[in-house]
């Protein structure tokens, strides 16, 4: 039997505000256990929560970036369960009325268009962090808890189950992460946890109309994990039902390690979070006058950016589409083409050789080591001829090495390409003399001899001269 | 009878208490005499009543992004039961 | 008479006059308590030692001419779950028991500033649950006019002190009449103020959407300078009103010419103990020869606010205690080998069995398949009762009932725990709707003091102020002086 798979998803953002959603603790990251804590986010008898401003400014602009609707009257709840990391043991989040509702996010996954919906977004707390006496919290006998990142602000970002594949899953986190990074609302580091997913994942019979049982699936870290657990997850499913077997609603953990996904469940009773309106906090009440001013200090989204390196750049759709891919990638474009106006030539190397290098190295843009600045030069100087694109290709190795400027590294190199005319000349009467067989041939129409005398002229010039310049000299003097 | 001992163990489960095999009995008894009591609110048509979470004629009680400095560590664990590198220290997280 | 029996705003003359210093004072509350203390069991921890440094610095200030608040260098008690920096606060539980603040709540801070003294922390019900201080681990309070009866609860010890002359003025916390109920059964004034009105940062969560802190003093005028030294927006509780504080002492006029007070006639129905409704009568028929205009008002829904709250404050007190987890602070169980078996046994063996109890029920009214039932339509019902209120404001300034049914019970463990839910169906609805409503003396049955109550309009402190001081300079009831010690 054939199967549709089912994916929806559940995207945790730590937003990056100054200090935490209710105390004035500092959000910073790092710093020693329990040194940005204070009697509200220790969860100390008697402390009471304020909810930080920038929160739903941040929150709002997500919700307008993802065309979400504003919802004007925005209230808390309590969620209710025990675990160390949670200081109080309820978390406060929102329930029933979330911030921002029905949005969506297009995506192309092989040259196909989609639209996946955006249930809500809702704004929350995080929790400390456990540390585990053993190398996991199987095997550890006990557990030291650090409350720095309890009470950081997160918004949850819930996806219809719109996805098919776990290639569409990827895209959606990929221009997901793009928009919050364009905002500027969160860091998005999915391997430091600011950016967090989890996904609800059910296989049907094609063409059922009814969703299978899902289940859900955390830990993912990274765009990679997430693609390999979903097509671990839909095999196992199939596999499962295949087998007469059914599938069980639970929450399942990615390792990483191993390649599956693994049943989390343990003792614990099912999970009732009871939640309540939170009695220490009042509603926020947005008008549209909040809406609007927020609008407008709308950062640049990628689909705008697009657009304006389509035309004021001249960049190909293609070219455009995966430049503002990520922010960083976008950033570093505009930096090069403030060097160099080719731009063209800079997407050309951008998603040719440095696509290619962070792929290789698995590194993002933020660690390349050249700098957009230099490769906008390297740019400039091929433009100019003074660098082949073959000679340019060794430059670019160099400069992934040493940091140094390509004006620098051509001149160390002696790579400087060989446009003066005379002494082109010089190097093709040398040739020609030398060859006085293929003169005959080309005359006949062997378009071969012109090719092989090239290669020998490159050769005598270990690959300076000027190609265009040679074959011009080499037709003038042969006719 | 609104909930059996059966029923109170699972909430005591939830609510993460014990309640001792010879107080179960007084302890539904008197958690079902409350809720027999309450059954009085179902005399009441409450369709359409907007639920009164908090009495409060205020909204948008917010603060500014500022970060101030918090506790110093000495005083954020002075009350821990067990203390390990600056943490909270708990027995194992998994049963 | 007395300087341990003495008001708060007489004891501010004696001081500014340098008629008496505040060591001495001081000093004289502390015998007062060396000799009481073991009949009376008001208070959980003591603190003579800063107590008296505080003392000698008011003195120090007066020596220096220095301008002192109308409270500095008064000594006065705090009940337990008001949490104060470096000196414990229990709420009278096993839970926690030698649990250490390190933040001063906002009105604690507001204290310090007028450079008052703090006697030491009185005792309540474990985490205010309870109208008797019966279900403090620390064991019950006495009540001083009669030592084998219970003192009211929850801010019992506050109540008790006061009576007994152990401290000169007190705050409580008030959920459901947890200041008014003990003031009435002890013949003190106990003031709970309009929800917001005092910041509840740094006091020890019970319910809420209901908890308010407030003062027991030995009269209105006493209640009134509280009230001046604790009110006001504090930016660390999102639910304190951002509303200008009177100076409550000018509303301490003995005038109460047409002033329209209502008898919601709910409250004067059965369960009221003849001899308490007498008393009550008669204090009605006093302000109507004082000039006050008597109009009968109905809030329909009265019957129901005890279970309204019996939901309610449960529910949120469910997730209010949930932080007592035997993590980062209180009883932890050392024998257990995991976290949830050691956060499962510090609170069975850290909470008592009220406390306990409330918790589940929360649990239960909030759980799955049950929310609607219970806990929404308590929430419903609530604003039921709230326009109840509303509507009863219209044809009247005030609200005159019983602050309490009957008279103070004995202490032998006989009461059925509905029973005593009930006893505090005349001051649960006022924390329903937020109101403010003071306890003052109105005679006594029996020897044991009853208590009326005046009902205020949100914010509207000052003319049940008005009210009740009027009531008060017109009669003696506030004078008597308990039983007890060395009389």
């Amino acid at each position: 039997m054939k199967y549709t798979t089912v994916i929806g998803l559940e995207v945790h953002a730590e937003l990056k505000t100054q200090s935490k959603a209710f105390c004035s603790c500092s959000t910073k990251f790092g710093g020693e256990p329990n040194t940005h804590v204070c009697p509200v986010c220790l969860g100390m008898p008697g402390a009471l929560p304020v909810l930080n401003k920038q929160v739903v400014e941040f929150a709002m602009r997500a919700g307008l970036a993802l065309e979400c609707e504003i919802k004007k009257f925005n209230k808390f709840d309590r969620k209710n369960y025990f675990y160390p990391d949670l200081s109080k043991n309820y978390q406060i989040s929102q329930f029933d009325k979330p911030i921002c509702e029905g949005g969506h996010i297009d995506i192309e996954v092989e040259g196909e268009h989609k639209r996946i919906g955006i249930t809500r977004i809702h704004m929350e707390e995080d929790a400390g962090k456990l540390v585990h006496s053993g190398a996991t919290i199987k095997t550890s006998d006990s557990s030291a808890v650090d409350y720095n990142r309890a009470g950081v602000p997160l918004i949850e970002i819930v996806s219809e189950p719109d996805m098919r594949s776990s290639a569409e899953a990827r895209a959606y986190m990929e221009k997901l992460k793009a928009i919050l990074e364009y905002i500027d609302v969160s860091d998005c580091k999915m391997q430091e946890g600011s950016l967090r997913c989890d996904a609800n994942i059910s296989v049907m019979p094609e063409g059922a109309t009814e969703f299978g049982t899902r289940a859900e699936v955390k830990n993912m870290n990274s765009f990679r994990a997430l693609e390999r657990a979903i097509e671990y997850e839909v095999e196992r499913q199939i596999e499962l039902i295949e087998d007469g077997g059914t599938v069980v609603q639970e929450t399942r953990t990615w390792d990483d390690a191993k390649g599956i996904t693994l049943s989390m469940r343990s003792k614990e009773e099912a999970h009732d979070y009871r939640y309540f309106p939170e009695p220490d906090l009042v509603p926020v009440e947005i008008d549209d006058a909040w809406i609007e001013r927020v609008r407008t200090e709308l950062p640049e989204l990628p689909a705008a950016r697009k657009s304006r390196l389509m035309q004021e750049k001249g960049l190909s759709d293609y070219d455009a589409e995966n430049i503002v891919a990520t922010m960083a990638m976008a950033e570093y474009f505009d930096e090069a083409a403030q060097v160099s106006t080719d731009a063209k030539g800079i997407a050309n190397w951008m998603l040719g050789d440095v696509s290619a290098y962070l792929n290789t190295e698995g590194i993002e843009i933020e660690q390349f080591p050249i700098t957009p600045q230099n490769l906008g030069e390297l740019v400039n100087l091929i433009n100019k001829g003074v660098l082949s694109s073959k000679l340019a290709k060794k430059v670019f190795t160099e400069m992934l090495k040493s940091h140094k400027t390509p004006q620098v590294l051509v001149k160390e190199l002696g790579l400087e390409q060989i446009s003066d005319e005379g002494a082109i000349a010089k190097i093709v009467d040398e040739t020609l003399a030398e060859n006085p067989q293929s003169i005959v041939d080309y005359r006949a129409g062997k378009d071969r001899a012109l090719g092989f005398l090239v290669g020998q002229i490159m050769k005598k010039s270990r690959g300076k001269a000027n190609p265009e310049l040679v074959n011009k000299m080499l037709k003038e003097k042969m006719q | 009878m609104k909930v059996t001992t059966k029923d109170v163990a699972h909430i005591a489960q939830l609510s993460r208490l014990t309640i001792p095999q010879d107080e179960m009995e007084k302890f539904t008894e008197e958690f079902n005499q409350i809720l027999n009591y309450a059954d009085m609110l179902n005399e009441l048509d409450t369709k359409g009543v907007e639920p009164t979470a908090n009495v409060l004629p205020l909204s948008n009680v917010l603060r500014d992004d500022v970060a101030l400095e918090g506790v110093s560590l000495e005083e954020a664990l002075v009350n821990a039961p067990e203390v390990h590198d600056g943490g909270f220290k708990v027995p194992r997280v998994i049963e | 008479m007395e300087l341990y029996d003495t008001t708060a705003h007489e004891l501010h003359e004696k001081l500014v006059k340098k008629k008496i210093s505040s060591v001495e004072l001081t000093n004289k509350v502390f015998s007062r308590i060396d000799e009481v203390e073991s009949l009376t069991n008001a208070y959980v921890t003591l603190d003579k030692e800063t107590a008296l440094a505080q003392a000698a610095k008011v003195d120090k200030m007066l020596a220096e001419g220095e301008k002192i608040a109308p409270l500095a260098g008064i000594p006065g008690a705090i009940k337990d779950n008001i949490s104060t920096k470096g000196l414990k606060t229990t709420c009278s539980s096993k839970m926690l028991e030698n649990f250490m603040p390190i933040y001063d709540a906002h009105v604690i801070k507001k204290l310090r500033n007028d450079e008052t003294v703090f006697v030491g922390k009185t005792n309540l019900d474990e985490f205010a649950m309870g109208s008797s201080t019966e279900t403090s681990y620390f064991n019950v309070s006495h009540n001083p006019w009669n030592l084998e009866r219970v003192p009211g609860g929850s801010s019992g010890g506050s109540a008790v002190a006061i009576t007994a002359g152990e401290a000169i003025w007190a705050l409580g916390s008030d959920t459901g009449g947890s200041i008014r109920q003990p003031a009435s059964f002890t013949g003190c004034v106990g003031f709970k103020p309009t929800y917001g009105r005092v910041s509840r940062s740094g006091c020890v969560a019970f319910a809420s959407s209901l908890d308010q802190i407030g003062p027991i003093t030995k009269d209105v005028h006493d209640a009134a300078l509280v009230l001046n030294a604790i009110c006001g927006v504090d930016a660390n509780d999102s639910t304190s009103l951002p509303v200008a504080v009177p100076d409550f002492t000018s509303a301490l006029k003995t005038d109460v010419k047409g002033l329209k007070i209502g008898l919601p006639k709910e409250y004067f129905a059965a369960g009221l103990a003849p001899e308490v409704s007498e008393i009550i009568q008669k204090a009605i028929k006093d302000y109507e020869n004082l000039g006050a205009e008597i109009v009968e008002v109905s809030l329909p829904h009265t019957e129901y606010a005890v279970i309204t709250y019996y939901i309610i404050a449960p529910a949120e007190a469910s997730a209010n205690l949930a932080r007592f987890d035997g993590v980062r602070y209180g009883y932890r169980n050392l024998e257990a080998t995991s976290a949830p078996e050691m956060t499962t046994a510090s609170r069975t063996e850290g909470f008592g069995s009220e406390v306990k109890k409330r918790i589940m029920l929360g649990t239960y009214v909030l759980s799955s398949g049950y929310y609607d039932a219970y806990y929404l339509k308590a929430m419903q019902v609530r604003t039921l009762i709230r326009k109840d209120f509303e509507k009863a404001f219209e044809k009247c300034d005030v609200l005159l009932t019983p602050t309490c049914p009957n008279v103070a019970y004995p202490i032998d463990g006989k009461m059925d725990p509905l029973a005593t839910y009930l006893l505090d169906a005349c001051t649960i609805p006022v924390n329903l709707a937020g109101l403010p409503g003071i306890s003052i003396p109105a005679g006594f049955v029996s020897g044991l003091p009853v208590g009326m109550q005046l009902i205020g309009k949100p914010l509207d402190e000052e003319t049940i102020l008005r009210a009740a001081y009027t009531f008060e300079q017109t009669h003696e009831y506030h004078k008597a002086i308990a039983p007890i010690g060395g009389k």
